[in-house]
């Protein structure tokens, strides 16, 4: 039997998109801005810290890289639990050694739960975003809204309340939302979510209530993505973030400022045979004089300026 | 699916016959090129909250899928500039797998198209769309639709189909020529990129037997399959076009070949794989023999010098394997 004729009907078959969240608009045809000192490309190193339980309940799906084995999947949950413990120690080290003002999205519960790692995170310096309350409580489309409400309020209220900071950022669980999560996000004093990677600059979008910007935080070159996911080797990961570095920087040069966002995972990258990678990717961004290396926020700070000037 | 149902699948759709390619007539292509080069980026649009269809799944996870959605968005808002930037530092014109809501949804990027003489072929509505399901009449208004979008928003006689998301049905081939051939004549409904048993443009069966053929179109080198389901990495993509390139342009000088790239603006064109993508380009038009064709010139040009040849070729190999015509 046909599928009824209504597949064939495209009511949001219009200009722009399918959606209403933000506005069509090519990159290539926006004005150009320039960062703080005449700066052409900014950096974000995002630091995700993360807590996979080992009671996972994966709903409505698993999380990728959370547990896989039969109850109690020590191997999974230890592995991840290494990167709060150790990796992000020689994060931090190779950070401040190439004088890296970091973003730190980390999962509230892990926060609440390891003050002495907070206290470090403050002490080094960096932007604390949300990052949802653990990577088992994802948010995801058909989750009831109270339900989802009260999963972003607790997540960012716990994270203001232990780390002191006003946590003006977001960053989901494996990046899912349902259709309600940038209204939440907004309701609850947020005012930039990295989810969407379909930019590689800033962009406004529309919530319920207060306006929202998207920072993309591109999955693509994560260390995770690339050498987890992808399962390609280490030096491979480096070349790719290189590569994508120096593209944006050149693109930077002749079309305007650009956002060069890089996710890392200390469960990863933290690891006693990668971290050199990361040192070798930090030493090449770094010694760049068109490159401004900030937190997230001081970056969508200095594009709010830019764009209101231009 | 039913006992019923499954005793009615065919063990071969039976479009086209056993035809050994080292028993050919000889191609040569303008200008005594070997390989006839053409570049297809795949310009889509996948919806955030398509329907469902019972056989098949259009996102992994519940909607919105943000993930997949926004990366596919990257290559309309990011990507299309930077491949159209590529293609024109290295002479190409693309011939575009397109999504034909596009047109609507991103008219901008269709008016650059135009005016750098680009092909526009139909990949569909959506990509979310699939023709898993669909009445004959339903495909057939389907594939209509998209024709006629093309047409309207470009002036083109479509003449190529990929079938959307590469779903099919036992007619799709048949439906498109018949389209084809009812809204433009002999102009449209030329080529399908929906077989990839060839090197060689072939031709094809449809019931009505308008003349109509496969168009190499390659899912080996396509940077979604090579990238997303084969995770390779960048610069090993670079090597694989190359050696590609390489064999087909040797054997061209036997008889001339076909070589594509089905490109996806989401893949190609991020910041750390699009110098892979370059230097491949760079190789290949840098070769003497190369005609950088879109698909419609190679599917006109071959008709025009080979089909009639082909067919008779293919017709006395049947015979002689003792098979009636």
């Amino acid at each position: 039997m046909a599928l009824n004729d209504d597949y064939l009907d495209y009511p949001l078959r219009r200009h722009g998109y399918d959606h209403e969240r933000f506005e069509w608009s090519m990159l290539s045809e926006r004005p150009p801005i320039t960062w703080p000192e005449g700066k052409t490309l900014a950096v974000w190193i995002n630091v995700s810290l993360q807590f996979y339980p080992l009671n996972q309940r994966g709903e409505p799906f698993k999380v990728p890289n959370g547990m896989t084995m039969p109850y109690p999947d020590l191997r999974h949950f230890s592995l991840r639990d290494y990167g709060n413990r150790v990796g992000i120690y020689r994060v931090l080290k190779a950070l401040a050694a190439h004088n890296i003002k970091p973003t730190f999205a980390i999962n509230a519960q892990l926060a609440e739960q390891t003050p002495y790692l907070v206290e470090r995170l403050k002490a080094h310096g960096g932007e604390f975003i949300a990052h949802g309350w653990n990577m088992d409580h994802l948010h995801y489309g058909g989750q009831p809204r109270e339900e989802e409400a009260e999963l972003v309020k607790r997540s960012v209220e716990t994270l203001r309340r232990v780390t002191g900071q006003p946590v003006r950022g977001w960053l989901s669980p494996a990046k899912h939302q349902s259709f309600n999560t940038l209204d939440l996000l907004a309701e609850n004093g947020i005012q930039y979510c990295a989810d969407w990677v379909n930019d590689d600059m800033p962009y406004a979008c529309h919530t319920q209530t207060n306006s929202l910007a998207m920072m993309p935080l591109a999955t693509e070159i994560e260390d995770q993505f690339v050498m987890s996911q992808n399962l390609h080797s280490e030096d491979s990961w480096v070349t790719q973030v290189k590569d994508a570095f120096d593209f944006l920087l050149e693109e930077s040069r002749e079309q305007g400022g650009r956002l060069f966002a890089l996710n890392l995972h200390p469960w990863l990258v933290g690891q006693p045979h990668r971290i050199a990678c990361l040192e070798e990717v930090l030493a090449h961004i770094s010694g760049h004089s068109e490159v401004w290396q900030a937190p997230a926020g001081e970056i969508l700070d200095a594009f709010s300026a830019a764009t209101e000037q231009a | 699916m039913t006992e019923n149902l499954k005793a009615c699948l065919k063990e071969s759709l039976d479009v086209y016959d056993y035809w050994a390619y080292d028993q050919r007539p000889r191609i040569e292509w303008p200008g005594g090129a070997k390989v006839a080069f053409w570049v297809a980026p795949n310009i889509e649009y996948y919806e955030l909250d398509p329907p469902q269809n019972p056989s098949r799944k259009p996102w992994p996870h519940p909607h919105p899928a943000v993930p997949g959605y926004s990366i596919r968005d990257y290559g309309n808002r990011v990507g299309h500039q930077r491949q159209m930037a590529l293609l024109d530092k290295y002479g190409i014109r693309g011939s575009i797998s397109l999504s034909t809501a596009l047109c609507e949804h991103h008219p901008e990027i269709i008016q650059m198209c135009k005016e750098r003489d680009w092909e526009f072929f139909s990949h569909g509505i959506y990509n979310t769309r699939y023709t898993y399901g669909l009445s004959e009449a339903q495909e057939r208004m389907m594939i209509r639709d998209s024709m006629e979008t093309i047409h309207r928003h470009t002036g083109q006689a479509c003449a190529g189909y990929l079938a959307p998301a590469l779903s099919h049905s036992e007619h799709t081939l048949d439906l498109f020529a018949e389209v084809g051939e009812e809204l433009f004549g002999a102009k449209g409904g030329l080529y399908t990129c929906d077989l990839f048993h060839d090197d060689q443009p072939t031709p094809v069966r449809v019931r009505s037997g308008k003349r109509f053929i496969s168009m190499p179109y390659s899912l080996e080198m396509n940077d979604t399959i090579v990238y997303a389901v084969n995770k390779v990495e960048p610069r090993q993509y670079s090597t694989m076009l190359k050696r590609h390139f390489d064999r087909l342009y040797l054997e061209g000088a036997e008889s001339g070949t076909v070589m594509c790239i089905p490109t996806h603006n989401y893949q190609v064109s991020c910041p750390h794989r699009i110098k892979a993508f370059e230097e491949a380009l760079e190789y290949i038009t840098g070769h003497p023999d190369v005609w950088v064709a879109t698909g419609r010139e190679i599917a006109d040009y071959y008709m025009t010098h080979y089909y009639d040849a082909a067919l008779d070729s293919m017709t006395a190999q049947a015979v002689s394997a003792g098979r009636e015509g």
